[in-house]
């Protein structure tokens, strides 16, 4: 039963192409935390509950009987105006500490959206429906719900429009040059506190996009935000920062990685496997938390 | 420095204030019996908390409003005092403390969750205050010997083996073979242990037996399997998450199967948020209001239903039902003990034996409510897409046939 994936070659496909398109998702996620830590070195605990945000604007948009696909225009605008507040309320009086002390913020914010999410919305599980159907291959042993095919769709355009933005708008080079050197940045007019502000608002919106795609595929729920604060985190630390088709392949590849554990090691060990594979990845990689930190006021 | 002393007065005052208001409180003053509850108002349960609450507070306005609690002659009435355990175990068991040994409180009702009703389970015993819990259905609640815990529920290993002995039965009696998936959690894995149980008596093979993580909201994998070994029936445990997870994936898949049964989808409003698409699919539920129990205080579960819709703006789910069946448990015991001594009142609930609108309520030495079998409903849509849960077993009180097997997707 246990390797069920050997004796049946189609539930091999299925859990690549599962694997694949639930990792572009991911991968869209941990753009923007690499982003951000790239930039402003910042580890975002509260990544996912920004991803559950965001989810909840798709949801409510469903709920007025707008069409939840929508959500990933709306959700990223209004996202982003949340990341700068969160910005300029919290984060900018923290980033030049140690790292510890802006993980323990954002750890406080998480705990905050989570709670108030409960509070506004309640703790019920709640999803969108976007009524597309299923694509069936290889007569019927294959099944993809087209609302993966269309959330990995939207995750890859997104990500393509960032990297565009990156490399030819202004803002965009001005991110790149302060993630080099934040003091060379700003002896050359850089206004690097307009750009670690866009930095998190960009985030912001990402995850936004991110969490109404998941409400289309998956289920929201208040306090679910932390599986993917987690994902984004491994992904980050196989890529690297700022190496954008490194965060693209290390997404698919946990994806992959986590539908094949399922399979094998059965659903249980499925976030644990997550687990296994991040502790071992820093073993090997001896991960450097205490990179020279950079910021400028 | 005059501050800090109007600081400092304003405080003490505040603090004389509060330990005079908690001397007054106690287990009965004047004509009040003081019940303590910790329900969670906040937090992950704090949909199930309120529920849970309402259907208390339906119970206490009920029974005061028709004449009381008869205790020596005098007539007394219920009143609550609730604490929110803001769904934390830790946070509840320090409630219950607070409630028995500084507020004073001589009865306790439970919390909402079986996770909740454990942490506190120890507090109560260890002081002997009788607990008449609603919502914990841990079958190892009822195994650890606790002389003062009863629950008005089934116990959760009783949720869905009917599930299994009926696709036995429609199976020519002869064994079937089931896939199920749980939710690591107390609740999910009795639930699973009751499966067990009933496969074992059937004689029928569990070909996929996995377990989902608490964070759970894909379980395609577990889906992808059920296509390829075609089980009988599909077994689904995971709290509303995992109903609505299952309901979502298994029609996106289109994955056919004969029998699918479930948990909590009275909880998760499958049909109002699923639709046509959970359509068949068999729930596990404690109570359904077109039961045909009877009591003096609610009538049946028809009135109950009507008058918790028309002070709440809902439509009652189990969880308020069997919240309120709890204070009719506790005023008969009360009454027949005649007496507010603890001892007495424990004696007198372990006696239990009557019929609420609920459902019967007689408790095994465990705690556990012996006298009343769950039931199960299936969900059926009509042509305009309207779903309604229809009671399918057992047939005592079954208003529709069940339909079996579900249709293929293609076929619909």
């Amino acid at each position: 039963m246990d390797f069920l994936v050997f004796q049946y070659p189609m539930i091999t496909l299925q859990a690549c192409l599962d694997g694949i398109l639930l990792g572009v998702l991911f991968a869209l996620i941990a753009y923007g935390m690499a982003l951000q830590w790239g930039v402003m070195n910042i580890i975002n605990i509260a990544q996912g509950d920004l991803v559950i945000l965001g989810g909840y604007i798709a949801y409510f948009m469903y709920l007025y009987g707008i069409h939840p696909a929508w959500g990933v225009i709306v959700a990223p605008v209004i996202m982003y105006f949340v990341g700068i507040a969160i910005y300029k309320l919290v984060i900018n009086k923290v980033v030049d500490r140690d790292l510890f002390i802006s993980i323990l913020a954002t750890f406080g914010i998480s705990i905050l959206f989570m709670q108030l999410m409960n509070f506004a919305f309640g703790a019920d599980v709640v999803l969108a429906n976007s009524g597309y159907g299923t694509t069936m291959l290889f007569d019927n042993n294959v099944v993809l719900p087209n609302s993966k095919i269309f959330s990995a769709f939207i995750s890859i355009v997104f990500a393509v429009c960032l990297v565009i933005y990156m490399k030819k708008s202004k803002l965009g080079r001005a991110i790149r040059a302060t993630a080099q050197n934040a003091r060379a940045a700003k002896i050359l007019g850089v206004d690097t506190e307009k750009v670690y502000a866009a930095t998190f608002g960009i985030n912001a919106a990402l995850c936004g996009v991110a969490g109404a795609l998941i409400s289309i595929t998956f289920t929201i729920h208040p306090y679910m935000g932390l599986p993917y604060t987690i994902r984004s985190f491994m992904i980050v630390i196989v890529a690297g920062l700022g190496n954008l088709p490194g965060v693209a392949m290390s997404g698919m590849g946990l994806g992959v990685f986590e539908e094949f554990a399922d399979y094998i090691l059965g659903t249980e060990f499925r976030i644990g496997s997550v687990f296994l594979l991040l502790v071992l990845i820093l073993v090997y990689r001896r991960f450097k938390l205490s990179r020279k930190r950079e910021y400028l006021k | 420095m005059r501050l800090n002393r109007i600081i400092l007065s304003f405080v003490s005052a505040l603090v004389i204030l509060f330990s005079t208001s908690v001397a007054s409180f106690a287990k009965v003053v004047g004509d009040k019996i003081i019940l303590g509850a910790a329900i969670s108002l906040t937090g992950k349960y704090s949909s199930n908390g309120v529920h849970t609450q309402n259907g208390y507070n339906m119970a206490v306005d009920r029974i005061n409003s028709m004449g009381g609690i008869k205790v020596g002659g005098k007539t007394y009435k219920f009143d609550i005092i609730y604490y929110d355990d803001e769904s934390n175990p830790k946070r509840a068991a320090q409630l219950a403390e607070r409630l028995i040994s500084q507020d004073g409180v001589e009865f306790m009702l439970g919390p909402y969750s079986s996770g909740l009703t454990k942490a506190i389970a120890p507090v109560t015993e260890k002081y002997g205050v009788p607990m008449v819990e609603a919502n914990g259905a841990s079958r190892s609640l009822f195994t650890k010997g606790y002389k003062y815990l009863f629950a008005v529920l089934a116990p959760a290993n009783l949720y869905l083996d009917v599930a299994i002995e009926t696709a036995v039965e429609l199976n020519g009696g002869k064994p079937v073979r089931i896939a199920q998936a749980f939710e690591q959690d107390a609740f999910s894995q009795d639930v699973r242990l009751g499966i067990l149980d009933a496969a074992e008596r059937t004689g029928s093979k569990i070909i996929i037996d996995d377990k989902l993580p608490k964070e759970l909201n894909d379980m395609a994998a577990t889906l992808v399997k059920v296509k390829q070994m075609k089980p009988d029936v599909l077994v689904v445990s995971g709290h509303t998450k995992g109903a609505l997870t299952a309901i979502r994936q298994i029609a996106e898949m289109k994955v056919d199967v004969p029998m699918l049964a479930m948990t909590h989808c009275d909880a998760a409003k499958l049909s109002k948020q699923h639709g046509k698409n959970s359509q068949y699919a068999l729930c596990a539920s404690q109570w359904h209001k077109s039961l045909t129990y009877k009591d003096d205080f609610f009538k049946d579960g028809m009135t109950y239903a009507a008058d918790f819709e028309k002070e709440f703006g809902y439509d009652p789910p189990y969880q308020s039902a069997e919240s309120s069946a709890a204070l009719l448990v506790f005023k008969d015991a009360f009454e027949r003990a005649n007496s507010f001594d603890q001892k007495k009142v424990r004696d007198a609930l372990a006696a239990t034996n009557m019929q609420t609108f609920y459902g019967n309520i007689k408790f095994a030495p465990g705690g556990q409510n012996v006298d009343k079998p769950m039931v199960l409903f299936q969900v059926m849509c009509d042509a305009s897409g309207s779903c309604e849960n229809k009671v399918v077993a057992p047939l005592k009180w079954a208003s529709a046939k069940l339909i079996h097997p579900i249709p293929k997707w293609s076929e619909r």
